[in-house]
């Protein structure tokens, strides 16, 4: 039990990736540093426990990143998800500080590995963290143990209290018990709200109940909804984050990576009345997955079936929920709970429509339908041979992009634009100030790290002054 | 193999793992899972048995327990393992044996070392045993020549004998060819891993033993007892050479090869026994199968008491002590010969086997056919 009548120099709340590069890069910094994780320890880390690797630009190879993967590349493809909802000059300040970032981690002991198979389109771009994120989670944790930050599990901040801009102290629930911790700074990162399916449903209406959260069953957006009514600046629209079609058999919360399905490039999805509504094939995969959650939240039910014939099994990484195989489509839908008739029928006029072609999986090829509505652009075959099989889809949210305001420095705005004098914020609770929507693999650790370790460094500062 | 509820739980462990991956830069079990799409209990066996159980894949895994997919990948390998010993032992009839092994190995141990102190009493006159014996053929006087030969020869080469037919019986069974033993690259490869334990400690970060922090202690450890070993077999060798061949009988000088090849190598089997005992002591049992644990603390004693009581022996080979010193240290010895192919020590064998067999997955001879790829469009994070 730590004696909560003292005075620490920074207080970090949120226990995840990018409230440990702040609490590290403070405490090497000189300050005293309280870290408090609303998780019990089996769960620290928040999303970054599901992370796998970060988006990092460099200018040459590296150990484990190929060729090269400059600024305005990294930038071009940031605006290209974000449809230009983003803030360039945040976003390009981060792309160049992910790539001092690399040396950081591993001095915290993160290690790195080549990419992981079935993710080749990423070995040029984005480091893989070695044994995935809860590795890193468990490095970074060593290393804040070794350097003397107080770590408290189980303990969340329930009250910032706020005057004028300014933390005068936080309320926080200690294992039960409530406590109030004073710090010269604090720094939010304690995530989104996407584990919050009242908050959700504020937003989404009662389709997201139907919504799946691959992540962190602890981001409730507790703390952002408390500085958010206490006039701090927002950014972000309540309905935007990252979003991908997972197996709809996967648990509410903390599936994580083994419910994704990779199979869509190479299906014909339809939705709960048996009828396609969206290009499958627009483009590969990795830059097309993070539309799906939207596209099959929009849906009737948020339900959508993916469904492809034995040609394409093999084709894609499995999911660990076995697929649902019949010998005939009829078959099929009926075990997968549709309309046999407007499965086939869809299926029918797919099948008619594929221009005969060169199939080929590892690139754009081309094979297409003509035609149809919506159209399927590439990897158009006849779903013809049996065995028949489908997997159910979901939009499983990995985090939401309403957060507070900062400046390049990490700084909590106010909504009247002033900066506040001892609030920081780094990770997802800020993250919507450079991706306002759409996703790029990887960069969602790219700003928890850039920003964490800003955080840190000006918390630092500030608490020293 | 048969299926049982630890294949059972394998296999679903390794359909999560398998759709995970994050784990596939640790060791060699992940690429070879990523190898596969369906798991049988083959697969499992060679799958268990290429784990070297550094535990790394727990702590880093989102979903060991207490996550509700409660996926505790060393564990389960472990239990897989243990059967797989069970399954290839030769002959059938005692495989048996390989159920409550520790106490299997302990009960035989202490019994075979009794039942030599006793041959040896009722064999040589008490005078001689509890008198000092020095110069050539002093150890004959105490355990005749004929016997010596007729237990250490007759155990070893039973030994060799199920140890064989164990690996034919895993080879068989893990889908392998006797023609794809003859390959010298994948030879080559697997030689490295074994004697180098390169999947020790996934990733080259060392073993988790009591938490998330890596150690390399079970790797060192693990390396004095069996390069330690091998100086001690090293030993017998020279030794069984300067006797049958050159006909000059132990016991050698202080500073003679044998002796010097026993000595060095007893030191490091007790260092390195008394150190995995250990560490496996002060381990974390959240990753460990506890109803393994006896198999390997009765192997890990066995191995230690061959080394200490060979170590005790040289110290006083020139007393009275000599005899019983020597009818101890041979009755473990001969226990240690016996229990080789019904003891933790199959490990040896089936995890080079496995090795092997990945060193051959890894690289195959005819140009990968139209083997489906997985590597083809895989997703983002």
């Amino acid at each position: 039990m730590p004696d909560f009548s003292r005075v620490w120099d920074v207080l970090v709340i949120g226990g995840g990736n990018a409230a440990l590069c702040a609490a590290v890069t403070a405490r090497q910094a000189g300050c005293s540093v309280l870290l408090i994780e609303s998780a019990p320890k089996a769960f620290r880390g928040g999303n970054s426990r599901h992370t796998r690797n970060m988006r990092t630009m460099h200018t040459e190879p590296t150990s484990v990143l190929t060729e090269a993967y400059l600024e305005d590349e990294y930038w071009d493809d940031l605006l290209r998800v974000t449809g230009g909802q983003t803030d360039e000059h945040l976003a390009r300040m981060t792309i160049r500080m992910t790539r001092d970032a690399l040396p950081f981690m591993e001095a915290c002991g993160v290690r790195f590995q080549p990419s992981l198979s079935g993710t080749l389109s990423l070995s040029r771009t984005n480091a893989f963290f070695l044994g995935g994120g809860k590795a890193l989670v468990n490095a970074y944790y060593a290393t804040a143990e070794r350097l003397g930050i107080d770590i408290l599990y189980d303990t969340e901040a329930v009250d910032l209290k706020l005057d004028d801009g300014f933390v005068r102290e936080v309320l926080i629930d200690h294992r039960g018990f409530p406590e109030t911790v004073r710090a010269k700074v604090v720094i939010a990162s304690s995530g989104g709200f996407q584990a919050n399916l009242d908050w959700l449903k504020e937003a989404w209406g009662p389709a997201a109940e139907n919504f799946l959260i691959r992540g962190t069953p602890y981001a409730k957006g507790k703390v952002l909804r408390n500085l958010l009514n206490q006039g701090v600046g927002t950014v972000g629209d309540p309905t935007q984050g990252h979003a991908v079609a997972i197996d709809g058999r996967a648990p509410k919360f903390d599936g994580g990576i083994v419910t994704r399905l990779d199979c869509v490039p190479f299906s014909v999805v339809v939705n709960k009345n048996g009828e396609r509504f969206y290009d499958e094939g627009e483009d590969v995969w990795p830059k097309r997955y993070a539309i799906w959650g939207r596209l099959v939240a929009q849906q009737p039910d948020q339900i959508g079936y993916a469904i492809i014939d034995v040609k394409s099994e093999k084709l894609f990484m499995p999911s660990v929920f076995p697929a649902i195989k019949a010998d005939s489509l009829g078959e099929l839908a009926v075990k997968l709970g549709l309309d046999p008739a407007a499965v086939e029928k869809t299926v029918a006029e797919f099948n008619a429509a594929c221009v005969p072609g060169e199939f080929n999986s590892t690139r754009l090829d081309g094979c297409r339908t003509e035609g149809l509505t919506p159209p399927k652009t590439h990897w158009a075959r006849p779903i013809t041979d049996p065995p028949f099989i489908g997997y159910p889809l979901r939009p499983g949210i990995t985090f939401t992009y309403l957060g507070v305001k900062v400046d390049e420095n990490a700084r909590v705005l106010m909504d009247n634009g002033k900066p506040s004098a001892n609030l920081f914020a780094s990770g997802e609770i800020m993250a919507g100030s450079i991706l306002g929507k759409g996703y790029l693999a990887g960069f969602g650790m790219a700003i928890g790290t850039v920003f964490g370790r800003i955080a840190g460094r000006e918390a630092a500062r500030n608490a020293r002054n | 193999m048969r299926e049982t509820e630890a294949t059972t739980d394998a296999r679903r462990a390794m359909e999560v793992c398998n759709a995970c991956r994050y784990c596939e830069g640790f060791c060699a079990v992940f690429p070879a899972m990523t190898m596969r799409r369906e798991f049988s209990t083959g697969d499992l066996s060679y799958i268990a048995n290429l784990c070297h159980n550094c535990k790394g894949c727990y702590y880093a895994c989102q979903y060991a327990p207490p996550h509700p997919f409660n996926i505790n990948v060393p564990q389960v390998l472990a239990q897989v393992r243990a059967e797989t010993y069970e399954e290839y032992a030769w002959p059938g009839p005692l495989a048996g044996l390989f159920k409550r092994n520790g106490t299997v190995v302990s009960l035989a141990t202490a019994g075979v070392i009794a039942l030599t102190l006793l041959m040896t009493m009722a064999l040589v006159d008490p005078s001689v045993l509890y008198q000092p014996q020095i110069g050539p053929g002093a150890f004959y006087r105490v355990i005749p020549w004929w016997l010596m030969v007729t237990l250490a020869g007759g155990t070893s080469l039973f030994a060799l004998v199920a140890l064989a037919m164990g690996f034919r019986n895993f080879w068989r069974d893990t889908g392998g060819r006797a023609d794809e033993l003859q390959r010298a690259k994948p030879l080559a490869v697997a030689l490295h891993d074994i004697l180098t334990l390169k999947n020790l400690g996934g990733g080259g970060g060392g073993c988790n033993d009591k938490d998330e922090a890596f150690s390399q202690l079970r790797r060192r450890f693990h390396h004095f007892m069996f390069y330690g070993f091998m100086l001690c077999f090293a030993s017998t060798t020279t030794a069984t050479f300067y006797d049958h061949i050159m006909g000059h009988p132990a016991p050698y000088p202080f500073w003679s090869l044998p002796v010097q090849l026993g000595t060095w190598g007893g030191v490091g089997m007790v260092i390195g026994t008394a150190g995995l005992i250990w560490v496996k002591i002060v381990s974390d049992p959240a990753p460990a199968a506890r109803n393994l644990l006896g198999a390997d603390y009765a192997l890990l004693v066995l191995l230690f008491l061959s080394a200490f009581t060979g170590l005790l022996l040289l110290a006083f080979r020139s007393t009275g002590a000599m005899g019983v010193m020597l009818a101890v240290h041979l009755g473990v010895i001969f226990a240690l010969f016996l229990l080789v192919p019904y003891s933790k020590m199959v490990h040896a064998v089936y995890r080079s086997a496995a090795l092997l067999r990945h060193a051959l997955e890894r690289h195959p001879t005819p140009p990968p056919g139209n083997k489906p790829s997985d590597r083809a469009l895989g997703s983002a994070a």
